[in-house]
C-alpha cells in the first residue's frame, strides 16, 4: 500500500504535476485482427465462385450450342486495363456473355460488363447480373475500373439500339451513342479494342416492336421475336436460337493523347468513335461474305 | 498557444466524444461545450453552456471566450430522432445562425469544422459506385434530412466564399457502426432482424464512431480547408453485414416499399426511415481517399467496423447490456469544475 503511494507521486513528479501523459494508441490495423471475409464479392458486386459456377453452366451453350469461334483472341492485352468495344444484337443479347466468357476462359482474367442502369434496378436479375460481372456504365465505374483497377471492361456503346432493332436491320450498326466509350478510354490512358460478332443477329430476331407496351411495362423496348413464335412468350424469351457464332477481334487503338485530362477535343472524340464503328462495321461485312450458313457457319 | 474551441451539440453523442477527445490534447487550451441538453459523458475541463438550438446566444460566447475554432456537430443525420420540423430547425436555421455568427465583423473565428453525411450524394439507380468529394447526385433529395444537409452545406458554402480567412472544413461520414451509437443500422442489426429488399443485396460502406470522433478531432487540430468524405476502405454486401453480425434478414418487397416499411416501422421491426431504405436498394460508397492523403489514418475498415460491432453485439448478448454509468449533475459538475477544493493542474 504504502509503497505503491510512493511510486506513483515519484513517478508523477518525475513527470511534473499536471502533464497529460498521451496515451499510446493502438497502431491503425487495416481490416481489423480477425476480420474474415465470408463471401468473394468485390466492390463492384462481382463473385468469382458465382461467376465461375455461371461460366460451367454456360459451357454446354458456348462449346456445343453457339459453337463460338475466335479469330485473333490474341490481340486482347493479357494484362493492363482495355475497353472492349462490341456490336450488339439480339432481342436478348447473347454477346456478352459469350465475349465475358470466352475472355475468362482463355486469358483467365475477369471481363466487367459495362450495362445500362436499368439492369441494377431490377429485382433478383440486377443482383445475379452484379454478381457474375456486370457494372452500371457510369464514366466514373469504367474509369475506376480501366485506370485504377487496369481491368477488362466490356462495353456495347450502341446501347438499346443494337439490340432492339429489327431483323430487317441486321448486321448495320446504330450509333455508337455520343463517344464516351472513347472519351473514357483517353482519361484512363487505355486502349479500345473493337470485337465484331456475328451470328448474334439471328440467336432471337426481331419481327416487330409493341413501342406502346414498351411503355406500359417500363422495358427499353419490347419486341416480337422468331423464338416467340416458335416456343412461346416464356421459353421464346430465354432460348436463343442455335446460330453458330463467330467473333474477331481487331487491331487494339491507342490513343495518342495523355490521360486524366479534364476534357478531350470533342471533333476528336467523335472522329474516333467513328472511325471504331466503321472498322467494326467492315470487319462485320467481310466476316458475313465469308460465312456460308448462318446456323452451321 | 492552443486552441480555443467552441464545440455545438455537446448533449448529443458526437459532441460529447469529441469534447472528451479533445480534452486529451495539449494544444486545446479551452473548450467550450454547448447544447440543450446536459452532456451524457464524463467532462474533466469543458465547460458546458445551455443554448437553445438557434444559437442565439452564440455572437456573445464567441466574444467572451474569444474561441478561434468552431466545432459543429450538431447536424442531425438520422431522421428517427426527431420530427421533421425540429430536424430542419437544427440542420438549417441552426446552421445559418451559427455561422451568421461565426461571419461576424471582428469575430476571432479562423477555423469551422462542420460534420455532415453521406447523405448529401442521394442514392439512386443511376449512380456512380463510388462517389467522391466533387461527384453530384444523381436525383434531387426526396427526404427532409437529405433536404436540410443539402441546405446546411450550402450555407457553408456561402459563408467559405464570404470569409476566406476562415479555414472551413467538412466531413462527410458514411453509415456510422459502434458500439456505443444508436443508428437504425446498429439498431437493426442488434435486434436480429435486419430489413432488406427483397431482390437487392446492395454494397454498403461503414465507418466505426472510433473512427468518426478522431476525423473531427484530426480536422479541429489542423489547417485542412476543404470538403473530406470519410468512411471505412471497402463495401460488403448488407447480406453479408447481416450474417457477420448474426441477424435475418427480413425481406421488404421490391414495389410500394415505403409503403410496406411504415407500418413495421410503427412496430420498431424495420427502423429503417426512407432515405436508408434506399440505401438498401442501390447503396452506396463514397471515395475516402483525400483525407487519407492528408494524412489521417483509419483504424478500422468497412469489415473491421462490422466485426467490432458484431464482437460488442456477442459480448452484450453473453452479458447484458453494458449500460452508461454516467450521468451529468450540473451541481457536481460545476463543483469539479469551480470548486477551490479540487485539486487542479495548472494546464486547466
Amino acid at each position: 500500500m504504502e509503497a505503491g503511494i510512493v511510486e506513483e507521486s515519484t513517478a508523477a513528479s518525475r513527470l511534473g504535476a499536471g502533464t497529460i501523459v498521451p496515451l499510446k494508441r493502438p497502431e491503425p490495423q487495416p481490416g481489423a485482427p480477425s476480420a474474415e471475409r465470408l463471401t468473394d464479392i468485390d466492390e463492384w458486386g462481382r463473385s468469382e465462385s458465382i461467376r465461375s459456377l455461371a461460366r460451367k453452366g454456360f459451357q454446354f451453350f458456348y462449346d456445343k450450342y453457339f459453337r463460338v469461334e475466335w479469330e485473333g483472341l490474341d490481340k486482347i492485352p493479357t494484362e493492363g486495363g482495355a475497353l472492349l468495344v462490341a456490336n450488339h444484337a439480339g432481342a436478348v443479347p447473347m454477346d456478352a456473355p459469350v465475349i465475358m466468357h470466352g475472355i475468362e476462359q482463355e486469358l483467365s482474367r475477369p471481363v466487367y460488363g459495362l450495362a445500362d442502369h436499368f439492369f441494377r434496378q431490377l429485382p433478383v436479375v440486377g443482383t445475379l447480373w452484379s454478381r457474375a460481372g456486370g457494372v452500371p456504365a457510369h464514366p466514373e465505374n469504367a474509369y475506376r475500373l480501366l485506370r485504377e483497377q487496369k481491368q477488362l471492361a466490356l462495353v456495347f456503346p450502341e446501347g438499346t439500339k443494337g439490340p432492339s432493332k429489327l431483323f430487317t436491320q441486321r448486321y448495320r450498326l446504330r450509333r455508337f451513342g455520343r463517344g464516351g466509350f472513347v472519351e473514357i478510354a483517353m482519361r484512363a490512358g487505355v486502349p479500345v479494342v473493337p470485337i465484331a460478332v456475328i451470328g448474334t443477329e439471328e440467336t432471337m430476331p426481331i419481327l416487330i416492336r409493341l413501342n406502346s407496351l414498351a411503355k406500359v411495362t417500363g422495358l427499353p423496348y419490347f419486341p416480337i421475336t422468331v423464338n416467340w413464335l416458335l416456343m412461346g412468350p416464356v421459353l421464346g424469351t430465354a432460348l436463343s436460337l442455335p446460330a453458330k457464332i463467330k467473333l474477331r477481334v481487331l487491331d487494339p487503338v491507342h490513343f495518342p493523347v495523355p490521360p486524366d485530362q479534364e476534357r478531350y477535343s470533342k471533333s476528336r472524340v467523335m472522329d474516333e468513335a467513328e472511325n471504331i464503328r466503321i472498322s467494326i462495321q467492315e470487319a462485320l461485312y467481310d466476316m458475313l461474305a465469308h460465312r456460308g450458313n448462318p446456323w452451321l457457319g | 498557444m492552443g486552441r480555443r474551441v467552441l464545440l455545438t451539440g455537446l448533449g448529443t453523442f458526437w459532441g460529447g466524444k469529441v469534447a472528451q477527445a479533445l480534452e486529451k490534447r495539449d494544444d486545446v487550451d479551452v473548450i467550450v461545450g454547448m447544447d440543450v441538453s446536459e452532456p451524457l459523458v464524463e467532462l474533466e475541463r469543458t465547460e458546458y453552456v445551455r443554448a437553445d438550438e438557434t444559437y442565439s446566444i452564440l455572437t456573445r460566447i464567441v466574444e467572451a471566450t474569444q474561441v478561434d475554432t468552431i466545432v459543429h456537430t450538431f447536424l442531425v443525420v438520422d431522421s428517427t430522432q426527431m420530427r421533421f420540423r425540429r430536424l430542419h430547425e437544427i440542420n438549417v436555421i441552426g446552421t445559418m445562425n451559427l455561422l451568421a455568427a461565426a461571419g461576424a465583423s471582428n469575430t476571432p473565428v479562423r477555423r469551422v469544422v462542420v460534420k455532415s453525411s453521406g447523405l448529401v450524394y442521394g442514392c439512386s439507380g443511376r449512380d456512380p459506385l463510388w462517389f467522391n468529394e466533387e461527384t453530384p447526385r444523381s436525383d434531387p433529395p426526396a427526404t427532409t434530412v437529405e433536404d436540410s444537409l443539402m441546405a446546411a452545406e450550402g450555407y457553408l458554402r456561402d459563408f467559405a466564399k464570404d470569409n476566406p480567412h476562415v479555414g472551413v472544413t467538412l466531413l462527410r461520414f458514411s453509415n456510422v457502426l459502434g458500439t456505443d451509437i444508436e443508428t437504425p443500422f446498429t439498431e437493426a442489426l442488434t435486434r436480429g432482424f435486419a430489413p432488406s429488399i427483397f431482390g437487392f443485396d446492395p454494397q454498403l460502406q461503414f465507418v466505426d464512431e472510433t473512427d468518426v470522433v478522431s476525423a473531427v478531432e484530426f480536422a479541429t487540430t489542423r489547417d485542412c480547408p476543404g470538403i473530406f468524405n470519410v468512411a471505412g476502405d471497402g463495401l460488403l454486401p448488407w447480406s453479408e453485414v447481416a450474417k457477420l453480425c448474426g441477424a435475418t434478414l427480413l425481406p421488404l418487397p421490391p414495389v410500394f416499399t415505403e409503403l410496406a416499411a411504415r407500418p413495421l416501422r410503427r412496430l420498431g421491426l424495420a427502423p429503417f426511415p426512407p432515405e436508408v431504405l434506399r440505401l438498401l436498394r442501390f447503396g452506396r460508397g463514397i471515395d475516402n481517399r483525400r483525407y487519407k492523403d492528408l494524412g489521417f489514418t483509419y483504424r478500422y475498415t468497412s469489415l473491421g467496423a462490422v466485426e467490432r460491432f458484431a464482437k460488442q453485439r456477442r459480448l452484450s448478448k453473453a452479458v447484458g447490456p453494458l449500460g452508461r454509468q454516467y450521468t451529468y449533475d450540473r451541481d457536481v459538475e460545476s463543483f469539479f469544475h469551480h470548486s477551490p477544493a479540487v485539486v487542479r493542474s495548472p494546464h486547466t
